[in-house]
This record gives structure tokens, sequence and C-alpha cells, in this order.
């Protein structure tokens, strides 16, 4: 990082030999850096090929110092006045400061929807079309922009944001765009119609892509929307606000409100809203759920997941490593379908283990509007301090912890990629979504032994299956009980693909010709 | 597995080595046995070996960092002429210009070898006499390398009498393609033996003729247990030559190598590399898989012609700010 030079806080590193005899030396001792167990990877010396600073240039996006809610095509005051601030993660530097939506907002919102649902929905498809495709070529013309926002506001690096991020985006607003003049066709019925007004809670950690998944469905089939981001991200879904107005989508069409929890209760409570979808945690869905019990609210919830990536004995061992990485450090792990629990064939155990560490070993953590950093910030104080706690648990319940050896930042929030190894589905670090760049790893003996653990969970979003063999794949992948079940891959999306979880992660799918069915009225 | 477990290797010095490393002793025992061995290895998904070589290459190396790559780019050219119409005149263009690679600038470090048919090292070692730059012959009925194996260890004793400090000979694609892994195991020894003490051996698979993955692993570790110093992609003489992905595969090959046995391979990317940006990506795919003990041109080369002036080129505007022009780097 070129800022101001960082003081080293070497992250705790423990070795199998050492946690084995006691847990307790995992305070940040950095003496503890060089082990047997990271014996290829620490003391880390700086290599002769040293990658200089390459970061993404700033000034291609200018941040206004301050924002208002996005209602009826107008950005106003929030009614009670109230703002809050928004920070970069990776440097604690507040960004901007933002209109807090209360009740009052929602309702002025839900309203402003409301009165653009007749004239929306009365458009013919093709028309709404037109509106989609303008969305997502300024998209796409804005999308370095874009990028470096959702970077800064977010924490995660550049790479992703350039290159999943906002490719992604874009590709859902031209997918969607395509089913709207086509609904006759998509298997609902004749002229399927939409619902009205939709109110839609997105979480922090893939703010514009989330956005994408929500709206872009919405629109193509005629509702009206109110969305509300998440507090710790709201910036990109405001520079959408702008966007809107640049493609001249009618007013009211989309309302943004940032805000915290209570806005979100409120538009979720909102008697005239028709249609709630939730992309968050596992508790906050289940309060929504109680919300809309008993109302004729249509409901999709997209909830946690504790995923499982299965690694059998035949797997190619380089790709499966570097999906293991993928599935559970691509954006610091704060992703619902991470791969945050490997399930790996007894007899390849310590040879993988030894990859892995190999390769997290080279992961590059830091600023992340460098163009080479591999892992960027954690999104907020408040998360890091539930990664650190569930992390500390962990090691209380004895399992042995290893990171990666790798300097952190001394502002912002930061995590080091960790592992925990010796780990049993007795474990919390097993059972619960930390939601963070740290991976589980159990142990399996057969493929049968392998299915059961890995549906042993209250979840069931996400599993990977990695073997040479397809006859395996198709095997396994059909018991699985999991809303995505990839293989000899992981982490890959795509707006035709639907998404969406069994049990506690959640009900409905979004994505492909089922996302449709979430906003039309069958 | 404790036999891939890390086990800290320590490079072997000696750049001459011969014989099945002691720990892979038995694998080569019998035909059979180098069969299990080899198809054993772990396979190779083809989606994922590129998608990882692609994301490499979306590496942003600037300022000192492209400075200090080209420079180690320069240094790791096996400057190449293979044509009918190879002159002693010409080979002697190509030493020059392997000494000296930029006239007008003598802070740009020597190439590391030139390479040349075996009928040329004498001039080629002529050329670059009192310099460090070394003398490669290609061998073994390059590039087809169908010739009887009298015929190719003759080629190779003939190119070491004249000189030459490196063989970059050719596997018998035929044989490795039919099974008879025994049979290129057995050829690869025997040239070994003929490269004696003093020449290094490298051995090029033609990854565009092995075609999968799952082969190119298989022959890295052939190429390895029969003694390779240098397992080389290619010969540049088919359509597909070195790419970042096969590449990552060999380099993966020479990492796991090296921590079952401690000895460590050099690797050769050939064919195909024409630009400074190119080499970058290649430079980026060493350092992330095999790192630094591997970034010295006694462990990597590239098999190219044109990516020298490239190199050149850019090497004149990191200094000067400006782009030069093909008219600035010398033609040969």
């Amino acid at each position: 990082m070129s800022k101001k030079t960082k003081k080293t806080r070497q992250a705790a590193v423990t070795s199998a030999a050492e946690a084995g005899g006691t847990l307790a030396a995992t305070a940040a001792t950095p003496s503890a850096a060089t082990t047997a167990a990271v014996a290829h990877a620490a003391p880390k010396k700086a290599s002769a090929f040293a990658y200089a600073p390459a970061p993404e240039s700033r000034a291609v996006v200018d941040i206004a110092p301050s924002y208002g809610l996005f209602i009826d095509g107008e950005f106003t005051e929030a009614a009670g006045g109230r703002v809050f601030k928004t920070v970069s993660p990776a440097t604690e530097e507040v960004l901007s400061e933002v209109a807090q939506a209360g009740e009052a907002d929602v309702d002025r919102a839900v309203k402003a929807a409301r009165k653009a649902f007749a004239s929306w929905s009365a458009l013919p498809g093709a028309e709404r079309a037109k509106y989609l495709f303008r969305i997502a070529r300024i998209i796409q013309e804005r999308s370095r922009e874009l990028a470096v926002l959702e970077t800064l506001d977010n924490g995660k690096p550049i790479r992703e944001t350039r290159d999943a991020d906002l490719p992604l985006v874009a590709a859902h607003f031209f997918y969607y765009a395509g089913w709207a003049d086509k609904l006759d066709h998509a298997g609902y019925g004749a002229d399927p119609r939409p619902l009205g007004v939709a109110g839609q809670v997105i979480p922090w950690n893939f703010p514009l892509l989330m956005l994408a998944w929500k709206i872009a469905p919405a629109l193509a089939t005629g509702n009206t929307v109110v969305l509300k981001p998440a507090e710790t991200t709201p910036l990109s879904a405001l520079f959408f606000a702008d966007i809107c107005r640049q493609a001249g989508l009618p007013r009211g069409v989309v309302n943004i409100l940032p805000g915290y929890g209570d806005a979100g209760a409120a538009l979720v409570a909102h008697p005239d809203v028709n249609k709630v979808a939730f992309t968050g945690s596992t508790a906050v869905g289940k309060q929504i759920a109680r919300t809309v019990a008993g109302t004729r609210k249509k409901l999709t919830l997209e909830l946690g997941g504790k995923g499982a990536n299965i690694v059998f004995d035949d797997a190619p061992i380089d790709q499966a490593v570097e999906g293991v990485v993928n599935g559970i450090f691509f954006n610091q792990g704060q992703v619902c379908c991470a791969g945050s629990r490997l399930l790996v064939q007894e007899s390849i155990h310590d040879e993988l283990l030894d990859s892995l560490k190999r390769r997290l070993s080279t992961l590059r953590l830091g600023d992340p509007l460098d163009k080479n950093t591999d892992i960027g910030a954690i999104n907020s104080a408040e998360q890091l301090a539930r990664i650190t706690s569930l992390v500390e648990q962990g090691e209380a319940e004895g399992a042995e912890r290893w990171s990666a050896p790798c300097e952190l930042p001394e502002d912002g929030y930061w995590f080091a990629p960790t592992l925990f190894t010796g780990v049993t589905q007795a474990h919390t670090v097993a059972r619960d979504e930390i939601f963070g760049p740290v991976l589980s790893v159990l142990t399996f003996r057969t493929p049968d032994e392998a299915v059961a653990k890995a549906n042993n969970t209250p979840y069931g979003l996400s599993a990977g299956i990695w073997t040479e063999k397809g006859s395996r794949i198709l095997a396994v992948a059909n018991k699985l009980r999991a809303g995505v079940v990839w293989s000899n891959t992981f982490n890959k999306f795509d707006p035709t693909s639907p998404f969406g979880g069994y049990k506690e992660s959640g009900f409905g799918r979004e994505g492909g010709r089922h996302g449709l069915e979430a906003y039309l009225d069958v | 597995m404790s036999s891939t477990a890390p086990t800290s290797p320590q490079p072997s010095p000696a750049p001459e080595r011969g014989g099945v490393p002691t720990a892979l002793s038995d694998v080569t025992a019998s035909d059979s046995a180098l069969r299990r061995f080899l198809h054993g290895l772990p396979g190779v998904d083809a989606v994922g070996l590129e998608a990882r070589a692609a994301s490499l290459g979306t590496r942003s190396i600037k300022t000192t960092a492209k400075a200090y790559a080209i420079d180690l780019a320069i240094s790791m050219v096996d400057l190449t002429t293979l044509e009918g119409a190879d002159t002693p005149g010409k080979v002697r263009a190509l030493g020059a210009k392997a000494v000296r690679p930029d006239p007008s600038d003598r802070t740009a470090p020597a190439t590391a070898a030139v390479c040349v048919y075996p009928d040329m090292v004498a001039a080629a070692k002529e050329a670059v006499a009192g310099s460090t730059v070394k003398v490669a012959s290609v061998a073994t009925a390059f590039p087809a390398g169908r010739a009887p194996l009298p015929v190719k260890l003759a080629d190779v004793r003939e190119a070491v009498a004249a000189g030459a400090d490196e063989i970059d000979m050719v596997i018998d694609r035929g044989a490795f393609l039919a099974g008879n892994y025994r049979k290129v195991f057995d050829e690869i020894t025997a040239v070994k033996e003929a490269c004696g003490a003093s020449a290094r051996l490298k051995v090029i698979f033609e990854t565009g003729e092995l075609s999968t993955y799952d082969n190119i692993r298989r022959a890295s570790w052939l190429g390895m247990l029969a003694g390779a110093d240098f397992i080389k992609t290619s010969t540049g003489k088919v359509a597909v030559n070195a790419t970042p992905a096969n590449t990552l595969l060999m380099l993966e090959a020479v990492r796991d190598f090296r921590a079952q046995t401690g000895v460590q391979v050099g690797v050769k990317p050939a064919g195909g590399i024409r630009t400074t940006k190119d080499a970058v990506k290649f430079l980026v795919l060493v350092n992330e898989t095999v790192g630094e003990d591997w970034l010295d041109n006694h462990w990597f080369r590239f098999g190219a012609s044109s990516l020298l002036n490239d190199l050149l080129m850019q090497r004149q505007k990191l200094a000067t700010g400006r782009y030069s022009g093909p008219d600035y780097v010398t033609v040969d």
C-alpha cells in the first residue's frame, strides 16, 4: 500500500505441531510464524520480483460529499433529516454522508412506486426492454467508474469488481431485458401479470450485483421497485439511481432508500407492498418471514449458507486447490454461497493441505484499488468483530488454526486468510456461517459419508464436487441438498442460471427463467 | 501421502545430473511400473488450468517491477535461428546480438544463449566466445525426431563435440502417444549420457502434438525422471507452441518434482512468445507458481527470436519515456 507506512501486524500463525499440544499460543506472536506447517512460505521474504504498486485511478469516480434518498425520480432529504456516514473499509476514510430513510420516507417511496406502477406495467414488454437495454449499456460504459466506486465503498479488490461484479451486473440487465417482451413464452401462461410494488432489501457483499439481481427481473416483468441497500454500502445504488435518470426511466419506477434495518423492516411491513425480496442473513430472513406471514405479499428469501466443497482422491489437485481458494476467499469469504467447509477425502488430506497452504501464502492482501490485490478489506468493523469472535471460538473448541503469513494494514478492517484443520461436525466453525475468509477443513472416507456430512447443516445453498470421474459427479450431485452444485469449479455465476437455497438458506430462485416467477402473479 | 510433503527441498546446485532420483527409482524399474506411475498422476482439469493461467495474466506489472522483468526476460532468452537457410554469417550476427542486444545501451544484459542447428554450433561458439552467452543446439533429428536412435545420438555427440553447452532434444512423440513410455525414457537417458558431464539437456515435448494436458503432465514427469535438466514446451515448428496454460502446468510439475526428489529442473517455453507483455505474463507464472528459485536464467528460458527486439524497445521506452521503433533495434 502506497499510503502511510504500515506498522506490521503479523497474522497469527500456528503450526499443527504447536496447536496439537495447546492452542493457547495463537496470539499474534511473530515468532509463531516460522513453523513446520508453513515451511515453504514463512518467514515471508521479499521476492526479487516484487510487484510495484499498480493502483487503479480514483479520478474516474466523483463522489459527492452528500447524497439524498432517491424517490419519484428526485434526490431528496430524509423526512427526519437524519444522515449517516459511509466509510471505505480499507482506510476508514469517510466517503460521503447519506440521507437515512425512516418510516415516513418508506411510505413516500412506496406511494411513488404505486403511482408509477399503473403506467409502467401497461407499457408493452418491448418498451420496458428498451429501458433495461439502455441501463445495461450505460452500466457497461460506466463500468470502470462503478468498479472503483464499489471497491471504495465495499473494500473488495478492484480485480473482482472489474472482472466479476460489473460484467455480471450488466449481463443481468441485458438478460432480463431480453425476457421483457417474451413473458408469454416463459411457461407461466399467456400474458402473466406483474405483482405491483416490490420492496427489496439487499446486502453489502455484492451491492450492485444484488441490486441487479433484484431490479432487473422486477422491471422486466412490469413491477416497480423500492430498494433499500445496506447501510455500509449505499453508494453504488445511488449511482444506479443516477443511471436510471440518465436512461430516462419514468419517475417512481425505481426508488432507492439508503438506511438501516429499521427502514428495511418498515419497507417489508408496508401494507401497499406486493412483493418482498430479501438477500441477507438467516436471522433477518426469519424476522421478515414472520412479518410477511398472513399477508398476501409474495416472498423470496436468499439467506446464509455453509457450502461444502467436496474433494475426492481422484480430483485434479492443482485445480481443486484453486477452486477451494476461489470458493472461500473470493470477496474475502463474504459470500452467502461460499465453500466455507472443505470436505477432503482423508487419503489425500495432507497432500491437499500442503498445496492449499502454499497457495494461500501467495495471496496478496492489501489496497483493494491495487490491480494486483487478491484479498481486500472486510466490509465493516462489525463484521470483522464477528469473524474474529467465531475464529476465537474455533480455537477455543480445539480446532487447529493456520493463517497465511501476510502483513495487515494498520488502518481499516482486515483479516488474514485462515483455515482450520482438525474440524468435526461438532465444531461451531463447521456449523455457523462465518461470512469471512475462514475455511474449515473436515475429512471423509467414502462418498456416502461425504454426502451425509455435506448435507448435515441447517443451510443448503451451494456445494462443490471435485473429481475426474464423471459418473461420481452425477451421483453425488443428485444427493446434495443445495441450490447450486458446482463441479470442478466454484463460485461461477451467470444470469441464465437460477440461484437459491434449500432449508434455512431460503426459498425462491433468482436468475434465469425461474427468476421471473418471483415477480409474476402466478 | 508423506511422499509429497514439503521437505524444504534444496535445489541441486550442480547442473549435471544423471539417473533417476533415488526417491523414485522404483517407478522406472519396469515398463508397467512406469506406466502405472504416469497414469497415477493427478488429472488436469483443462478449464481450471486455463482459468488460473488467464487470471495470473491480469497481473499489472509496472515501473520498477517492469524494468526488473524486462531485464530478467532478456537474460533468459535463448536467441534462436532454426532455418534451412541458416548460414555462418547469419549465426555470427545472431551471436553478436546475443552478446550485446542493444548496441545503443551497454547496460542491457546479454541473452542466456543462442540456439542453432548442430552444424552451426562451431560458428555460434566463435561468435559468442569470451561472453557469458551459452550455445544451445537442437539435436536428435529436430524437429520431428523421426530417425533411428543411433542417428539421434550421433547428432547429439557431434553438437557436443563442436562445443555445445546445451542440447535441446525432441522426444519421440509417436512412441509416447503409442504408450511406449519406456522407449521414450530410454531415449532420453541415452541422450543424457551422450551429453556427458558438460552439456545440459533440455527435453522438448512438442506439447502441441501431445495435445492433452494430462499428456503434458505425464511427459513432464517422464522427462524429469529420465534426467532432463530442463523441460521445454515446443519446437516452434507446429501450430500450437508455448501457452500460459501449458507452461503453468510444467511449472507445477517441476515444483512437485523438487518437493519429492529435491532435484530442481528448469522450464523453457518456446515458440509464439513475441511481445514483452507476453514474456512478463510468463514471468508472473514463474513467480507465483514456483517462486524466485526459478527466476534466473539457469532455471527458466524463453525460446524465441522476435521477442528480444520487443523487449529492447520496451526497455528503451522505460529508460527514455519515448517509444523508439524498429529502426532503433538491430534486425538480424
